[in-house]
């Protein structure tokens, strides 16, 4: 529930997630569920010659399962909330 | 999971908005699927009808026809929306056979294994 909640705070920002696959897209975090699945807006994809297919894409719903990294702007992360939240978390489990 | 509303068709992660339209669909064993989506549920199971595969080998590429699919949500990797207005693929690819594809494929295969093995018979001289 931790990043659940944390994700939604974080709507509206742009991230670029970084899929098993090894394709890597950014774009803006438009909404996230319960499994972290993932719909993000605007997209490019990173490395656009090796991914074709994806040129027409601009909006994409990724399965939460087939998502290596998440990656975010250094200052859209409140570390010190997220550690208070993850020590709560920790001792109600 | 419980029913969204009309309006919560734009701010949910649900796949209703992508309802009817037509979509990419990257699949966990590289699969490129496309076709209009009719229906989902909440393991990101989906039927999508007009299916076809498109197959890209470098520059060529061929989309094969399919008709009505189910895929099991676990294979799903990504499910984008083409944006009409765009061009789907890089104005240099080539459409080519279903025959000729194949054929492309298969040397891409070979090309790969041969690589491998190449790989392999260097490993002894220990070059790092």
């Amino acid at each position: 529930m931790l990043f659940f909640s944390y994700f939604k705070d974080l709507v509206g920002q742009e991230v670029t997630v970084e899929l098993k696959n090894d394709l890597a897209i950014r774009g803006t975090l438009h909404s996230v569920d319960q499994y972290l699945n993932i719909k993000l807006e605007n997209t490019r994809v990173v490395d656009q010659d090796k991914f074709p297919h994806m040129l027409s894409v601009r909006n994409c719903f990724i399965r939460g399962s087939v998502v290596r990294y998440v990656q975010l702007p250094p200052d859209g992360v409140d570390v010190d909330l997220l550690h208070d939240a993850a020590r709560r978390e920790a001792r109600g489990a | 999971m419980s029913w969204a509303a009309p309006d919560d068709i734009f701010f949910s992660t649900s796949l209703a908005a992508y309802l009817d339209k037509k979509l990419l669909v990257l699949l966990r064993d590289g699969r490129k699927l496309m076709g209009l989506l009719r229906s989902f549920d909440q393991f990101a199971n989906a039927v999508i009808e007009e299916a076809y595969e498109r197959v890209i080998v470098g520059d060529l590429y061929c989309d094969i026809p399919l008709g009505l699919y189910i895929i099991r949500g676990e294979n799903v990797v990504l499910i984008g929306e083409l944006d009409i207005e765009k061009e789907e693929l890089p104005a240099q690819m080539v459409q080519v056979s279903e025959a000729e594809i194949k054929r492309a494929q298969k040397a891409e295969k070979e090309e790969m294994l041969l690589k491998g093995l190449m790989r392999k018979r260097m490993e002894f001289l220990d070059l790092d």
